[in-house]
């Protein structure tokens, strides 16, 4: 059953053949034995969870229930659920209860699916191995020593140990997808605007966009279904049509033309990795796909852009974290200069810390000009290179990250080697493409690789159909770590 | 020697959205502390911005009323900085693109000292901008402690930035008084001064006649016309004095206590915030399509300058008379009601700017508070015009109208008030008064012309006040002539 897919999952509610409260208390009691080693989740409400498992089975018998209705969703720790606690990962949030939903709760909800618990992440979202959590670091199930990749950690630890049935994540640099390929699961990052951001908390505006990690494309199709659609309290949300976004997952990809960026296979990235991209794209030719070498120039750029706007951005979308409404504020201070200086030096971890003071600098009266305005025009730069490159191929392929998972503490002391970890992935976010990682074999460490798909923007159907494709002529999507 | 003084304002216009600027919460003034306060107000983790529509129309129309440019796409920008009553940490406000450019407002300047003519001058609106207001800080709320009310915080404001084109207190508040009449002629703000719908900062700086601008000091927060002036008054001796005695003056954001009637510094250029200024990518850029500018377009009504062009080329009124009543769009709406009615222009805006006026000043009304509604005010009008009631008996009935309602004509009906103009019955009159006055009459013929005023006085009492006057002067100046 830890094994089913959402819709054998779906099905078997629908039959009757499993309740949602025996579903949800299992999941329940799995993560109870598992969580304390593995830390994926941060938060578990057994009674608001079988609440909402009670309801779901009232709509599977009036026959009224939707695709995902009944099945136990862990929820990144960076969504508000009215009545649950949402820390991101932070002890500034630690005590904070939040008295709304985000519009991806209120999309699951809707659904009727059951809220399983608040899984755990790098703090803000900031970090690419969940080490920078407030709560501790998470395990990879793969190897209890090695990182899950971050920040949406919790989430890709908690699939891979089949803590649940799905999860969601949000990715603003890389955080669905890095995480999905050090724990073998598969993730997608939706084109920006897709999924509306309120109710997530903000750490680049700009950047951040919520996504679906599951154990394979089908999963995340239904998912997806779930999470988009116009919200008019976001006015970066889009106005489309809703879309099914499992219709073409049986297409066949004789004729697609696949580009590899030769700036992904170029010094940094390890010899295992490219291997198994390599063997991926093999793959690919024999379902009939047309391989295309393509170039983007720019995202040599990418990581350096991209540690500028978003720790600008960062810097005053975390100013609301003052002490005064609610959250963290110091228990004693002089004045209100100190209480502000107190409780954020308190509240804020390190890296988080880091970023804000790097975004300060940068949009500081005489720097401005030099980083923010000339990293907005590299961004532009960096988006017209895919724009050229989409001219040539249907979709890029390469590796989601440069190597497997590293052990826990291995690149705490090193930030920039940290941020290296995403220097395939933060071209896409700047470009606000839909970007994916599905599993695609292991390193010599026998841990995941991840094979990084990028579409055109609106193109994650085709993006789910080249995955699915992929997942129905191998089996690594289905392989579990050991034990579970 | 003489010296030149430079002000500039910036205004801050309280725009008159139902609901804020960002969210749907309620803008109403005066609610219970943070009753007010949504998520969005609060900002919580997780809420986002969405744009009031309403309150980018009110801009696009003031932009129009002062004949300024619209930017076809303006940014909304973060200002980032900490304080309690600002609670994302930043205030949304736009910066290097604002909704609305360079536009003029031509105001009437009347000199406050001696006998300087009045006269008018164009004052250059350097930009207008949409912002969202900070909630207040309460100190002293309880037990010393400093209490926060968010119901303000994401008001909409249009920030409204004038040139340093007064050089007159007179002429900061003759700027100030036309801005604050024009944003309430076209509807986008109350104007409320008490409730601080409409507050002025005024940059003051003085020089030599020919040199460079002097340093300014901006004096914060003002929402009195009369402590607009008393504070620039005093800022500028202040200036002027230290330059004087050999001191310089530094760049400072100043307050004026009315109590005092002086000025003092409250933080100096040194303190100035780096406020980090840059794009909200929470919010898409604005842009006013070519439809929403028509369709503002239509909905401005004919603005004061143009009103009062009207008044003084067509309806023959002075400049001043045109002013007065142009002064209020109410007061000029009250007009052109009775002109339609009575016809009679002059008439009309002496009874306005007189009568009408003075008793809605006595009692402390303003305009949309008049009890007597201009078609009642028309219906006495009329009856002026035409003769039936002098203007004594007028006074009575627009006394009664003010006091108990009615209907002109039945309150000059029931109070007699009809004039006589009947020339028989005037001239019988007068005969009368010469007969039973012979002695009188006879030292006016020999030269004593000041008793001319006796004998109208008789005929009047003789008519218990109801002779037509200009009549009765006609036949006694014939009858006494002899």
């Amino acid at each position: 059953m830890f094994n089913s897919s959402l819709s054998q999952l779906g099905a078997a509610l629908r039959a009757k053949k499993i309740s949602s409260v025996e579903l949800t208390q299992s999941y329940l009691d799995r993560i109870a034995t598992h969580n304390p080693v593995y830390n994926a989740y941060l938060t578990v409400d057994n009674k608001a969870s079988l609440a909402q498992a009670a309801i779901a089975d009232q709509l599977l018998a009036t026959g009224s229930a939707q695709a995902l209705t009944g099945i136990p969703i862990a929820q990144k720790d960076i969504f508000c659920a009215k009545g649950w606690r949402t820390t991101c990962g932070s002890k500034m949030l630690a005590d904070f209860i939040a008295p709304y939903d985000a519009h991806v709760i209120e999309q699951f909800n809707r659904a009727g699916a059951v809220n399983l618990g608040k899984t755990n992440m790098d703090e803000f979202a900031m970090g690419s191995s969940n080490e920078t959590s407030y709560f501790g670091p998470v395990r990879n199930p793969w190897n209890q020593n090695a990182v899950p990749g971050g920040s949406s950690g919790g989430a890709a630890s908690a699939v891979a140990a089949r803590l649940c049935a799905a999860a969601t994540g949000t990715d603003t640099g890389g955080s669905i997808r890095q995480p999905a390929a050090l724990c073998g699961i598969t993730g997608i990052k939706p084109t920006y605007g897709t999924v509306s951001r309120y109710g997530m908390i903000a750490f680049a505006s700009s950047l951040d966009q919520a996504g679906p990690m599951a154990r394979s494309a089908e999963d995340c199709a239904l998912m997806l279904n779930v999470m988009t659609g116009f919200d008019e309290r976001d006015s970066t949300s889009l106005q489309r049509e809703k879309e099914d976004y499992s219709r073409d997952l049986n297409k066949p990809l004789a004729g697609l033309r696949i580009g590899l960026p030769k700036e992904f296979f170029a010094e940094g990235l390890s010899a295992d990795v490219g291997a198994r991209v390599q063997e991926a794209i093999a793959e690919y030719r024999k379902l009939g796909a047309v391989i295309v070498g393509i170039s983007l120039p720019n995202t040599r750029l990418a990581v350096p852009v991209y540690y500028v706007l978003a720790p600008a951005e960062a810097s005053s979308n975390l100013s609301r974290f003052d002490g005064v409404r609610y959250g963290y504020r110091a228990p004693e201070y002089t004045d209100l200069a100190d209480m502000y200086e107190k409780s954020r030096s308190q509240g804020f971890g390190e890296e988080v810390k880091r970023r804000i003071m790097i975004g300060t600098y940068v949009l500081s009266h005489g720097y401005y000009d030099a980083y923010y305005l000339q990293a907005q025009k590299i961004r532009r730069l960096i988006a017209q290179d895919f724009t050229d490159a989409f001219k040539q191929c249907d979709v890029i392929m390469g590796p989601t990250s440069p190597s497997t998972a590293f052990n826990l503490g291995e690149k705490g002391d090193d930030p920039v080697q940290m941020y290296l970890s995403d220097i395939y992935t933060i071209a896409v976010n700047l470009a606000g493409l839909p970007g994916m990682s599905i599993p695609c074999g292991f390193g010599t460490n026998e841990m995941p690789v991840g094979l990084q798909i990028i579409g055109n923007y609106f193109d994650e159907a085709r993006m789910l159909n080249v995955a699915h494709q992929y997942q129905l002529a191998t089996d690594w999507h289905s392989r579990a770590p050991k034990g579970f | 020697m003489t010296w030149e003084i430079v002000i500039g304002l910036e205004v801050h216009t309280q725009l008159s959205t139902r609901t804020k600027i960002f969210s749907g919460a309620s803008t109403t003034y005066g609610a219970e502390p943070n009753t007010q306060a949504d998520a969005v107000s609060i900002a919580l983790p997780g809420v986002l911005p969405v744009l009031n529509k309403g309150a980018v129309e009110r801009a696009v129309k003031f932009g129009l009323a002062v004949g300024a440019h619209i930017a076809p796409r303006s940014v909304f920008a973060r200002k980032n900085y900490f304080y309690p009553d600002l609670p994302k940490g930043y205030q949304i406000s736009q910066f290097d693109l604002p909704v609305v450019g360079m536009g003029s407002l031509a105001i009437q300047v009347e000199p406050l000292s001696g006998n300087a003519k009045p006269y008018e001058k164009v004052v250059r609106i350097t930009r207008a901008h949409l912002e969202e207001d900070a909630g207040k800080s309460v100190h002293g709320a309880s037990q010393g402690m400093t209490g926060v009310d968010l119901n303000r915080a994401g008001t909409p404001l249009l920030e409204i930035v004038s040139e340093p084109d007064m050089c007159s207190a007179a002429e900061a508040v003759a700027y100030a008084k036309t801005l604050h009449n024009l944003v309430r002629w076209i509807g986008i703000s109350d104007g409320n001064m008490q409730e601080g719908s409409f507050r002025c900062d005024v940059n003051v700086s003085v020089r030599r006649p020919g040199e460079e601008l002097g340093t300014r000091r901006e004096i914060k927060n003002l929402n009195s016309f009369k402590y607009m002036q008393q504070a620039i008054d005093y800022e500028v001796q202040w200036q002027i004095d230290t330059l004087e005695n050999g001191g310089k003056i530094h760049q400072a954001t100043i307050l004026f206590n009315p109590d005092t009637g002086e000025t003092r510094a409250m933080r100096s250029k040194e303190d100035a915030h780096d406020y980090r200024y840059f794009p909200d990518p929470d919010l898409l850029p604005l842009d006013i399509t070519p439809e929403m500018l028509a369709a503002m377009r239509t909905e401005l009504p004919e603005l004061p300058e143009a009103r009062r062009t009207r008044y003084v080329n067509e309806l023959g009124l002075s400049a001043y008379d045109a002013a007065s009543l142009t002064s209020s769009r109410e007061m000029a709406d009250y007009f052109d009601t009775c002109v339609t009615s009575v016809g009679n222009a002059k008439l009309c805006a002496n009874w306005l700017i007189g009568e009408l006026s003075a008793q809605l000043n006595r009692d402390g009304l303003d305009m949309a508070q008049c009890p007597v509604s201009p078609q009642q005010m028309s219906g006495m009008l009329v009856r002026i015009a035409d003769n039936t009631i002098s203007n004594a008996g007028a006074k009575e009935v627009f006394r009664t109208l003010w006091a108990e309602g009615g209907d002109a004509d039945l309150i000059i009906d029931s109070k007699g008030l009809k004039q006589v103009s009947d020339s028989g019955a005037i001239e019988a009159l007068v005969d009368e008064i010469i007969t039973a006055n012979a002695d009188k009459v006879a030292e006016y013929r020999s030269g004593k012309d000041k008793l001319f005023g006796f004998f109208v006085g008789l005929a009047m009492k003789a008519s218990k006040g109801k002779a037509n006057p200009a009549q009765l002067n006609e036949v006694l100046l014939k009858k006494l002539a002899g």
